[in-house]
């Protein structure tokens, strides 16, 4: 009997390949020349850690049958006018079966259209601005928190530390920043906190020096703002070589990346609004648990993972679970299992919202606020809001530069 | 015209739009269509670039902006006025037309790499401008709904109808480009080309005929703008304005042979074509700037008439042919 | 009112570094009636070899300066030699292609070897405070360093051997070679001048700001607007026309909204541009 189930089991294991023949196409663009590489780096790995994770576990469990994960992927080079032409060719030519994101709201929006015209799946990861979404489509989910409500926690931690601080909003002139910042001025407002200067940069902008000045010229003593890494790296550096001594500073994006850590002093006490950070502990329904993705990435890649990481992982965890939701991968039948999706992961809460005019937005992730604080002598980043979840105090005010 | 009739020349523009508009629909191809659409729209900016660059002999960075422009006026007339496409085609058109006409007399008392230069400052002029114009959606751009495809018969159709438009533009380009070059205007052009203050001797109304053409080369790009971010659905200044689109054009008519209407486009579709080659193969992906950059130095230097100089010094008898 | 001041005042600190960015940009076409384009990649060339000299070699970053002076002339004689050589003289679209041909391979390498990360090489020097307001060090020995390669290049041009032999090349180029100046030589020099200057002003931006291999771009533009302020193929024009794009960029932030500035300053251009075709600053024909 013993003996029959071995024979049973070696049949299955050499018939396993016939299974294998079936594989999930899926398709994105990634950044890997142009502006946007260092960015998009940590999503790109993201998405093709989740992948090696899958396959090595056999595949996506459709029914009695398991599917593959194939990637086809190709160079966007940071350039908007590629990305369509790139995405109607993963759709037409690759037969991709599902789409992920590209990399930042800019790129994001023109690989959506493609996807509501062929009638695609896409999960978005990389673009956080809310307008693509609310131009009725029906087949774009995005599992980050959207723009709109990243620097809520940092207006309302604000707040509580100074009523009467005077803030300086400076921002890239890009989608997602301004969506950002426009957002977070109302929420400023709303909380009773005085606005005294409000205005976009080019992102080309190499030199903030006339900026800083006019920052301690408009006397503002809290500072959010910034973009993408570039700008926001050099703005803090800036901000700190003409001591512009602001007791709080936010800025979007860069602070997350571990590279922050370059500028020395000039990062100490920046805070950042992230999807996710190592400190974050849900307990997943589904994938595995925060510190087993950081454990398993750190081993693999030598870098630890970030929120761009975790997010672009999450993307693929988030369809394979509608895949096994629905039992198929027609695209009708997954999108209903996406649109009736709640679960939590080591990401946090996912769920979509489903009204025809901002469907597919995500409604249930919450962010968190990390700030770049002095760790056993190294900076490094501690979660300090929301209260419930902080890993450590908050720094306020910033210590003034000392030279 | 009855007379471009008569001429080979003409017949053959004629059967290479045919053969543009036929060959995806014979296996029903949709990615096939997707290549084409855009060589299409390659060739019809480097066909309207070279009407400055080959014949009058100016060097303009900027004839990207013409492209944007169209593309902008289009899609806001669309979004915000809720017009049919054909119109706002032909508005932004006419628009850019007339806005090119009346820059034109100011920015082309300049020449050589000055006019090079200022062009390069208007098209980065140009985009901080609309960056900042809260009218057109700032550096956010404009989004269109999916609903705009619903008159067209749905997304599926909309894009066949929006290639054969481009096409269209891409044939209209052609017979531009022919059609200027045996007229007088056109023999105007070259002259200016070969010698400005010469021809100004000669009695070519100069700075006219260069207002001119800088307007005329500026009518069917918009239009294929217009066209490309109508299909694009969503449309910002930095896909609007992007100078290296620019620059592609140019390097595209020194490929082919510029002042000639065949070698232009024989060059942007071969260009397209590798650049989609390149971009898309896994061993040259990292290096597909390198590759171009490569060529182009190859070619600049040891083929300077570019792909028809090379044709014309092997088969002089092709010369009577391809204009 | 204080705020102002301190605008204008980094207005000229950066304005002098952005002059001497721009310098090496009209030399060249002063000398040959070239454009360089791949300027903007050499001006990156030279942040990062002061980024490796700095963090691999552990130099002082201002004694890169003198590496980075070498091995950008030879970089500059190269580069005549694959590129420009055959142009010269002929129509400036095939000059411009040739440089833009050798500009992609270089971005191409560079992004493939570097990626687009940012780099930062961290200068701490102490600064100098107005009122709230701070001048940091790194800043203000920049613009000094940047005024005083400027004075040693126009002490070069005006009263060495060589340099009158690069100023005849400029002004009438077949006399220069009737009267037994090796031109093709001089041309060689003139270019290695002109990228060892672009990979100085490298070096001293990047003390001042983060770069990643793609900054190029945007100094080659800034380098454009200041050439044609300065005066086209007039070095010491150059540097003022940096100044005032740098006064320009530092008086126009107080008042206007800060995005608006990159308009102004490109309309600036091209009006300064129909109205001046030979720039403000050029005094006469041949003033290199």
């Amino acid at each position: 009997m013993k003996r029959l189930f071995l024979l049973a089991a070696a049949v299955a294991f050499v018939a396993t390949p016939a299974f294998a023949q079936d594989t999930i196409t899926i398709g994105f663009t990634d950044s890997q020349t142009g502006p946007l590489n260092v960015d998009s780096l940590g999503q790109q790995r993201g998405y093709e850690y989740w992948r090696d994770e899958v396959n090595a576990a056999g595949g996506i469990k459709v029914g009695d049958k398991r599917y593959k994960v194939k990637f086809v992927s190709y160079d966007d080079q940071s350039v908007g006018g590629r990305v369509q032409q790139l995405y109607t060719r993963l759709v037409t030519q690759d037969k991709a079966d599902f789409l992920f994101s590209p990399y930042s709201s800019g790129l994001t929006a023109p690989a959506t259209v493609i996807s509501e015209q062929y009638g695609k799946i896409m999960i978005d990861s990389g673009g956080a601005e809310e307008k693509p979404f609310e131009t009725g489509n029906k087949y774009l989910f995005m599992v980050i928190t959207s723009a709109s409500h990243y620097l809520s926690g940092a207006v309302d931690a604000l707040k509580q530390k100074d009523p009467n601080a005077k803030l300086a909003l400076v921002y890239s002139d890009d989608p997602f920043s301004k969506a950002v910042l426009a957002a977070a001025a109302q929420q400023a407002k709303a909380a009773g906190l005085q606005i005294v200067m409000n205005e976009s940069y080019s992102p080309s902008t190499t030199d903030f020096g006339p900026v800083v000045n006019k920052i301690v010229s408009s006397n503002a003593d809290a500072f959010l703002g910034g973009g993408h890494y570039s700008d926001g790296a050099t703005l803090a550096r800036q901000m700190h070589d003409q001591r512009a001594n602001m007791k709080w500073m936010s800025i979007l994006v860069a602070p997350s990346d571990d590279k922050f850590a370059e500028l020395g002093p000039a990062a100490l006490g920046v805070t950042v609004p992230s999807q996710w950070e190592l400190q974050v502990n849900y307990k997943p329904q589904f994938g595995p648990t925060t510190a087993q993705f950081a454990k398993a990435f750190q081993e693999k890649f030598h870098a630890k993972a970030d929120y761009h990481t975790a997010s672009g992982y999450t993307v693929g965890v988030v369809l394979q679970h509608a895949i096994e939701q629905a039992g198929s991968i027609d695209t009708d039948k997954v999108a209903a299992a996406l649109n009736a999706m709640d679960i939590t992961t080591f990401f946090g809460r996912i769920k979509f919202a489903t009204d025809a005019n901002h469907h597919g937005l995500q409604v249930a992730h919450q962010m968190v606020l990390a700030q770049w604080q002095m760790i056993n002598g190294k900076l490094g980043r501690q979660v300090v809001w929301p209260p419930e979840a902080k890993s450590a105090d908050l720094l306020y005010p910033i210590p003034a530069a000392t030279q | 015209m009855l007379l471009m009739l008569r001429r080979p020349f003409f017949w053959i523009i004629a059967l290479a739009v045919v053969a543009f508009a036929l060959a995806p629909v014979v296996g029903n191809d949709v990615s096939m269509r997707e290549s084409l659409l855009l060589d299409a729209l390659y060739i019809t900016l480097a066909s309207n670039l070279n009407l400055m660059l080959g014949y009058a002999g100016y060097v303009n960075f900027g004839s990207i902006v013409f492209f944007g422009l169209g593309g902008y006026i289009c899609v806001w007339l669309v979004n915000s006025y809720n017009w049919p496409l054909i119109p706002s085609l032909i508005v932004a058109g006419l628009g850019v037309s007339g806005l090119a006409l009346i820059f034109g007399f100011g920015i082309l008392r300049l020449r050589g790499a000055f006019f090079a230069l200022a062009t390069i400052g208007v098209i980065e002029a140009v985009q901080a401008f609309v960056e900042n114009f809260t009218p057109w959606g700032g550096s956010a751009g404009v989004y269109l709904s999916g609903e705009i495809f619903k008159p067209l018969g749905g997304p599926a159709h909309a894009l066949w109808i929006i290639y054969f438009m481009m096409v269209a533009v891409m044939g209209l380009s052609l017979y531009l480009s022919f059609a200027i070059k045996t007229s007088k205007f056109g023999l105007g052009l070259l002259a200016i080309g070969q010698n400005e203050d010469a021809a100004a001797i000669l009695g070519v109304p100069t700075s006219r005929y260069k207002a001119l053409v800088y307007s005329v080369s500026a009518f069917l790009p918009a239009i294929a703008g217009g066209l490309y971010f109508f299909k694009s659905a969503f449309i910002q200044p930095s896909d609007a304005f992007d100078l290296s689109l620019s620059t592609e054009a140019l390097v595209v008519g020194m490929l082919g042979g510029e002042g000639t209407v065949t070698g232009v486009a024989i060059g942007a579709f071969l260009y397209e074509e590798l650049r989609g080659y390149l971009l898309t193969s896994s061993t040259f992906a990292n290096f597909q700037l390198v590759v171009s950059g490569a060529l182009l130095l190859l070619i600049v230097l040891f083929f300077p008439g570019g792909l028809m100089g090379f044709i014309y010094s092997r088969f002089p008898r092709t010369q009577k042919v391809l204009e | 009112m204080l705020g102002i001041l301190a605008s204008i005042i980094d207005g000229v600190l950066v304005g002098l570094v952005y002059g001497l960015a721009a310098m090496g940009l009209t030399l060249i076409w002063g000398v040959m009636d070239v454009i360089n384009l791949t300027h903007g990649a050499m001006i990156v060339a030279g942040m990062f070899a002061l980024f490796l000299l700095t963090s691999v070699l552990g130099l002082n970053p201002y004694a890169a300066l003198l590496p980075v002076l070498v091995g950008g002339f030879l970089v500059g004689v190269a580069l005549y030699w694959i590129s420009i050589h055959r142009m010269v003289g002929r129509p400036p679209l095939m000059s411009l292609l040739s440089t833009f041909a050798v500009n992609l391979v270089l971005i191409g390498v560079g992004t493939a070897v570097w990626g687009t990360a940012l780099f930062n090489v961290n200068v701490s020097l102490p600064g100098i405070t107005m009122g709230r307001y701070t001048f940091p060090g790194a800043h203000i020995l920049a613009a000094v360093l940047a005024a005083v390669i400027a004075a040693l290049l126009y002490l070069f041009l005006q009263h060495t051997r060589l340099g009158k032999s690069v100023r005849a090349v400029a002004n009438n180029r077949e006399a220069a070679e009737l009267v037994g100046i090796p031109t093709t030589r001089v041309l060689a020099i003139s270019v290695g001048l002109g990228v060892a200057l672009a990979g100085l002003s490298g070096v001293l931006i990047a003390t001042l700001f983060p770069f990643t291999v793609l900054s190029g771009d945007g100094y080659q533009l800034k380098g454009f607007v200041v050439t044609v302020l300065g005066g086209f193929g007039n070095p010491v024009g150059a540097l003022l026309g940096g100044i005032a794009l740098g006064l320009l960029e530092g008086a126009v932030t107080p008042f206007v909204p800060v995005s608006w500035t990159l308009v102004i300053e490109f309309v600036l251009f091209v009006l300064v541009l129909i109205a001046f075709p030979a720039g403000i600053f050029r005094s006469r024909r041949g003033a290199l």
